[in-house]
């Protein structure tokens, strides 16, 4: 008796319906992306580092440093796993909490390890793996990542990454022939997703002279020139 | 011997929750309850304990004039002291006019305290049942131990004696009568051992002032009534003496009149909670140390539960064959456990192999620094909190790769990049300026303040990148020289390629040199360099240092 007026609703306002009820248990179940400088979520397909997931990034630097302050500044525990070279006054400038920092610097082997100890508690973990990642490794890693809702942000390849990130045509300004220093640095992010293959990329500058991520304003004609001079 | 001492006494007695629950004791059974002749008490008085203790802490013989002195007045100085004119009670100001070469010391409790606690455990060794009354003065019944050594004399000379043997301490007096108050008295009255038979306690206290009460205001009003000895005050009715000072008078009444009703409450000796275990044969690896302590580390834990107690702070002693000790105190953010104890032990035995420890081990020893009650650190009902499983997890990788494995961040003063962020072990407490030598030497042993202004730091924006040990590379000039500076700051050749390891780039910018010339006046830490920044033709920037003629990486901006 009640069905009746349920047949009469139109197929494709149904059809919508439904997917609005599927995105809404969706996002009961999974967490908000972990957010990112607002340059960078165009980019991103979630608008941000998407819970469970692992990036792949080309260089680490002041990109990874970007990436961690969102989460870090949000109240999130950020491990990073594997590098001895870690810059914590410049990671404490891009606005990463350091009370809520732990540095593995050189874990040798064990590297997978002591990433999926970590996975089990800190949700935002940078690693740079010690050789070839094996498919069967990342797989287990992700489906613990998964579990816990955290991310993963891999300084090189890995299997299955949801985005990888680059950088290209890097300008610093600021240095000249032996006066000046280091100032500011333009560089152009491109992001391929496994969602959209098709490179998308951003113009930056990271860092700037805060070292910080902002968007690159298109530079007027006498900066241009001063830019020119570095090269 | 006119001193404050009685009143400190009496204030206190009013005070602890033991006196009232005698004195609650004394007032509900009136006379049928107060001490008979089966109560004898004896108290042991160490006469300016705050300056024995001092010399016991030290470890010197203070055979000369000494006063400690608490809010800016003496209370206890040496027997030289007092010979001098130093008396308790006294401005410091004074004191030392009386006596110019007079050792001043601030009072410290807690080492009175401490100091005491041997010479209880002493007491304790012979009769047990001892009251601390306070730093300086015990109490204990007599009637059982002095039945057993034959006398009440021969009792007091008994302790006396194991006093000066245990610890070397002379100046003790005992006094041994009927309640603890006249006990009191009796040793103040400054023989070694002064006894007052059973039931002459009013007689005894008869003559003595009513200050010995320690109660300012009666001590103050009564001689104004005309009552100046507790004589005369113990021969007011106590019904009068109830009406006029109240309940308070009417037990200091009570205590004039010999007849106190507090009984000597023994304390209940601390459970042992320190551990020690020998090896025999000493044990030359660390994985068979660290398996046969395990046990040790399970009773160590049970131990502290069972007296409802958490350890936060940890200290262990290694001692080798060669009678090296190595000592380290560890700290955690949680709670021991057996497992992280021995993982302790384990890494400071991995740690001090080969340095500090050159002999195979002979005993190990854990003492808990700081403990806290256990039920702060009870998990939740609802489970713990993000900081907590933080740490747990820290604390597993820790436990895998070794105590440095895990590192936070902490940013300290410095020029250098690597010096200003210092990296401290999961669960240490990071070194503050105060620890490494009160900044007597800045950028010694702890790390250097943060809020100066190193003059020479490197501009913002910082490397991304800052190499721990310094990385080795190449700066040539176009004609493949090595660039160098001159004594006056000057460039040998502009840099025109830079070497790192395998790679030749060319250098596209470049700016310095900025000098850097600091700890002139320590030759051994003496660092002279120069700074630039380098752009190379793929884009990279470095923070590169020269040193003498050696060029290293200190960063890298990427």
């Amino acid at each position: 008796m009640k069905r009746a007026p349920e047949i009469t609703v139109p197929r494709g306002e149904l059809l919508e319906r439904l997917r609005a009820q599927v995105a809404r248990s969706e996002a009961r179940i999974r967490p908000c992306p972990f957010p990112v400088p607002p340059p960078l979520t165009v980019l991103l397909p979630d608008g941000g580092l998407k819970a469970g997931a692992a990036y792949s990034l080309e260089v680490g630097g002041a990109l990874l440093l970007a990436l961690l302050a969102g989460p870090s500044q949000e109240g999130h525990w950020c491990g990073v796993v594997g590098m001895p070279e870690f810059g914590a006054e410049a990671a404490g400038n891009a606005g990463v909490s350091l009370e809520r920092l732990a540095l593995v610097p050189d874990p040798g082997d064990q590297w997978l390890a002591s990433t999926a100890a970590l996975a089990e508690a800190v949700p935002v973990i940078a690693v740079r793996p010690s050789g070839r990642v094996r498919e069967s490794d990342a797989v287990r890693l992700m489906s613990r990542l998964r579990d816990r809702g955290g991310v993963l942000l891999v300084h090189g390849p890995w299997p299955r990454a949801e985005a990888r990130l680059s950088l290209g045509d890097v300008r610093w300004a600021g240095v000249g022939d032996g006066y000046g220093h280091l100032s500011r640095r333009e560089v152009t992010v491109t992001v391929v997703t496994r969602s959209r293959p098709v490179p998308r990329s951003v113009r930056l500058v990271l860092p700037t002279p805060e070292g910080l991520l902002a968007a690159a304003v298109p530079a007027p004609v006498e900066q241009a020139a001063g830019l020119r001079a570095v090269g | 011997m006119k001193s404050p001492e009685p009143a400190v006494d009496a204030l206190r007695g009013r005070r602890t929750p033991a006196a009232a629950a005698s004195r609650a004791v004394g007032r509900g059974a009136r006379s049928p309850a107060l001490p008979g002749d089966g109560d004898r008490c004896l108290v042991l008085w160490f006469p300016g304990w705050a300056v024995t203790a001092w010399a016991l802490a030290e470890g010197v013989d203070a055979a000369f004039p000494v006063a400690v002195v608490a809010a800016n007045r003496v209370v206890a100085c040496s027997p030289e002291a007092s010979a001098e004119g130093v008396a308790t009670g006294q401005r410091r100001r004074e004191a030392q006019s009386r006596c110019a070469d007079l050792i001043v010391l601030p009072a410290d409790e807690a080492r009175d305290n401490r100091e005491f606690s041997a010479v209880v455990e002493c007491v304790e060794r012979l009769a047990p049942g001892v009251q601390v009354v306070r730093p300086g003065v015990c109490a204990l019944r007599s009637r059982g131990f002095s039945g057993y050594v034959g006398s009440e004399a021969e009792a007091a000379e008994v302790l006396l004696e194991a006093v000066v043997t245990g610890l070397g301490v002379t100046t003790a007096r005992a006094g041994i009568a009927d309640g603890l108050f006249t006990a009191l008295q009796a040793a103040y009255a400054g023989d070694p051992v002064r006894i007052v038979p059973p039931g002459g306690a009013a007689a005894f206290l008869a003559p003595l002032p009513v200050s010995r009460l320690g109660d300012e205001t009666l001590a103050g009003l009564l001689p104004r009534l005309g009552v100046h000895t507790l004589g005369e005050f113990a021969a007011l009715g106590a019904p009068a003496v109830r009406d006029r000072f109240g309940e308070h008078g009417h037990r200091l009444h009570l205590l004039a009149s010999g007849r106190d009703p507090r009984l000597v409450r023994p304390r209940v000796p601390p459970p042992e909670l320190t551990r020690e275990q020998h090896f025999e044969p000493p044990l030359a690896l660390v994985d068979q140390v660290a398996f046969t302590v395990r046990g040790m580390a399970e009773e160590f834990i049970t131990a502290l539960t069972a007296a409802g107690l958490a350890c936060t702070e940890l200290r262990v002693e290694v001692t080798g064959e060669q009678d090296e000790l190595v000592v380290r105190t560890w700290l955690t953010p949680g709670v021991f456990e057996a497992a992280a104890v021995v993982d302790r032990i384990r890494w400071q035995l991995q740690a001090a192999a080969g340095t500090g420890l050159h002999s195979a081990v002979t005993s190990l020893r854990l003492e808990p620094v700081v403990v806290d009650a256990l039920a702060h650190h009870a998990p939740g009902l609802f489970g713990s909190g993000t900081d907590e499983r933080v740490h747990h997890v820290l604390s597993r990788v820790q436990a895998m790769l070794g105590h440095d494995g895990v590192v936070t961040p902490r940013i300290g003063g410095g020029r250098w990049l690597a010096e200003r962020q210092v990296l401290v072990p999961w669960g240490d407490r990071p070194a503050t300026v105060q620890e490494a030598g009160g900044g007597a030497v800045p950028g010694g042993a702890g790390p250097a303040p943060v809020d100066r202004p190193w003059p020479g730091r490197v501009p913002d924006p910082l490397p991304s990148a800052v190499f721990g040990e310094p990385r080795p590379v190449q700066v040539l000039t176009a004609d493949g020289g090595t660039v160098g500076v001159g004594e006056r700051g000057q460039l040998s050749g502009a840099p025109a390629v830079l070497v790192d390891g395998d790679t030749r780039r060319r250098v596209r910018g470049w700016a310095g040199p900025w000098p850097i010339d600091e700890r002139t006046w320590d030759p051994s830490r003496h660092r002279r360099a120069h700074r630039f920044q380098v752009v190379d033709d793929a884009g990279t920037a470095w923070l590169l240092v020269l040193q003498g003629a050696r060029w290293w990486a200190e960063g890298r901006y990427d």
